[in-house]
């Protein structure tokens, strides 16, 4: 990883090891000396967050593993053994369901944070597409999870994702058969969703280690979205940006805290303590509302198969998000005509959440096909022409200026 | 690495010849490993076993419907009204979104009149598998536009003879292979 390390430890034993195995060294200077941008703000601060959730979950996770069962039959009282006999297991249920949505909040405001500063411009390509095949993995996980309690929600969740895949012409219902291990979903689906779960969360630890690798050698972003040019621009990353990470943590652990011990069930579904009945679909099915918006683009289509693809390509097309993107200034902070298009984007993801969630008639399915155009018109046309029609504003000369000038400080004397 | 002796000879060499053979060899042997780590997904033995099912049916009067498990799908056995047959025939087969039979045990082109959906002399046995062609939900039976299946989750109704008439389901409820072993015994798969 980037930076010259200078590291020396301070016992023989340190340096006898040091030369042999340089892991303190790269640690040092990947988290300690590492220069980072001196403006970055509390948006920065979701990539250490992000990284304690996955941590929490594989360790919520591996215990819960523990106590459940795997089986059509026992699943589901397995997961009530944990709620009332397991020393704590309510705590631990509580902690690893509800973090799956604290880690999809905290990646939506990640993922935000990059396209409002433009963090996925040059030179950060791979660093964003790894990105998206991060919150893809996520997505897999999360499904594969939600599925486990083998309630009714689990059951029809997992009947209807993997339908998706019967959309495909030819080959759609030899892959659902292979999915399933049967004719339809059953025992042999839910042994190896529980196979696949415990396997995903590694794999997305070894993609974030790809991740942070690629975010050091190009070096992070900023609100500025200038490079850092001399040192009166960079912090070392410990202190300054370690205390600032823990100190964002704690915040959003209050939040997680207060959805555990006062909210825990308000994200989830009562159906899903119904034990899953292969001949009842339940009357209203909804994903959970991560997936919302993505559901909403799947209903806006009236043909299977295109909506199947229109939902794919709604997560896909941001793997091409850093070509479409055609100005070259990254931060909205100095793309005026971008910062707009910014929130109507935003304004248009919240909303086909909120249409995902409503039954598809009337009204809402106008208003989905509108917002899916919409969506889908912010990526392929708004943001190939604002980068030729927008004129930015002037980009300050460097990092310390941008900071001087915001505090209405002159440059090279007060400063705060 | 290849050396002198290679410089000798003309391209390809034999030493070219034996890179390409050995990867060749590698490849087909990866694939043949890899086959059975994909092949074990695919339905087993004992799924496969359960391939037919044995329904008494002599309880189920016109109007009434019975729900059975088939290779763990839900299957409607309906016994339908006249009113519900005068409909289904009603409607000329150009009409319909899907115009193939789906039924398992007429040719893959069979229209989808409603002699081609039922019982073969048996206009008033509607048998069918009641999963939604759309993404898998069991349809509501007897509600619907059509007054035959609703599927709640994405709003697809069916007719009388389980035909697709409104919403996104692409095609209509499929037939599974059955035959009448008696009057009132149906064999299905």
């Amino acid at each position: 990883m980037a930076g010259t390390s200078t590291y020396q430890p301070k016992s023989s034993v340190g340096r006898w090891f040091e030369s042999r195995l340089p892991l303190g060294g790269l640690i040092h200077s990947s988290f300690v000396a590492y220069p980072t941008p001196r403006n970055l703000n509390y948006w920065w601060t979701f990539g250490a967050i992000l990284s304690f959730m996955l941590v929490a979950q594989i360790v919520t996770g591996v215990i819960l593993a523990m106590h459940y069962t795997p089986n059509a039959d026992l699943a589901l009282n397995s997961v009530e053994h944990v709620m009332r006999d397991v020393n704590y297991g309510w705590l631990l249920r509580y902690l690893h369901a509800n973090g799956a949505s604290m880690f999809f909040l905290a990646v939506y405001i990640h993922i935000f944070r990059g396209l409002y500063y433009g963090s996925y411009k040059e030179p950060r390509e791979v660093l964003w597409i790894l990105g998206v095949i991060i919150f893809l993995l996520m997505m897999a996980t999360a499904f594969m999870g939600y599925v486990l309690p083998w309630g009714q929600m689990s059951f029809w969740a997992a009947t209807v994702i993997t339908n998706l895949f019967s959309a495909i012409p030819l080959v759609g219902e030899t892959i659902t058969t292979w999915l399933w291990g049967g004719f339809a979903v059953g025992n042999p689906t839910l042994n190896r969703f529980f196979s696949l779960h415990y396997l995903l969360p590694f794999m997305i630890a070894g993609v974030v280690v790809l991740h942070v690798w690629a975010l050091h050698v190009s070096g992070q972003n900023n609100p500025a979205g200038i490079d850092i040019k001399t040192n009166r621009d960079s912090v070392p990353f410990t202190p300054y940006a370690t205390v600032k990470d823990t100190f964002g943590l704690v915040c959003f652990l209050i939040l997680f805290a207060w959805v555990v011990f006062f909210l825990p069930n308000y994200l989830g579904h009562p159906d899903n303590y119904i034990a899953a009945d292969p001949l009842k679909t339940p009357a209203h099915i909804v994903p959970e509302w991560y997936f919302l918006p993505f559901y909403a683009i799947l209903r806006s289509i009236p043909d299977k198969l295109l909506g199947v693809v229109a939902m794919f390509a709604s997560i896909a097309i941001f793997l091409f998000l850093p070509w479409l993107d055609t100005s070259k200034v990254r931060s909205a902070v100095y793309r005026p005509l971008y910062k707009q298009f910014f929130w109507i984007f935003v304004i248009c993801g919240l909303g086909l959440g909120y249409l995902g969630s409503q039954p598809p008639e009337g009204v809402y399915v106008i208003a989905g096909r509108i917002l899916t155009i919409y969506y889908f018109a912010h990526f392929l046309i708004i943001l190939p022409l604002i980068g030729i029609l927008e004129r930015p504003k002037p980009l300050p000369s460097s990092i310390n200026d941008a900071i001087l000038s915001k505090n209405g400080g002159v440059p090279a004397e007060s400063k705060a | 690495m290849a050396s002198t002796e290679a410089a000798h000879e003309p391209h390809p060499t034999r030493r070219d010849f034996l890179y390409i053979a050995t990867g060749a060899v590698g490849a087909v042997g990866t694939a043949l490993v890899a086959w059975p780590l994909i092949d074990q997904m695919n339905p087993d033995a004992a799924a496969l076993a359960l391939a037919t099912t044995e329904v008494d049916v002599s309880s189920v009067t016109p109007g009434m419907s019975l729900t059975v498990m088939w290779r763990g799908k839900p299957v409607f056995i309906r016994n339908r009204t006249p009113e519900e047959i005068e409909a289904a025939k009603a409607v000329p087969v150009t009409e319909l979104p899907d115009r193939l039979a789906r039924n398992d045990n007429l040719a893959d082109d069979a229209p989808a009149d409603d002699a081609n959906r039922t019982a073969s002399e048996r206009e008033n046995w509607l048998i069918m598998i009641g999963i939604c062609t759309h993404l898998g939900c069991v349809p509501l039976g007897q509600q619907g536009p059509y007054g035959g299946w609703f599927c709640p989750c994405h709003g697809s109704a069916y007719d009388t003879a389980g035909r697709i008439r409104q919403g996104p389901a692409p095609e209509n409820l499929h037939v599974p292979v059955f035959e009448f072993i008696s009057d009132t015994q149906i064999r299905i798969g």
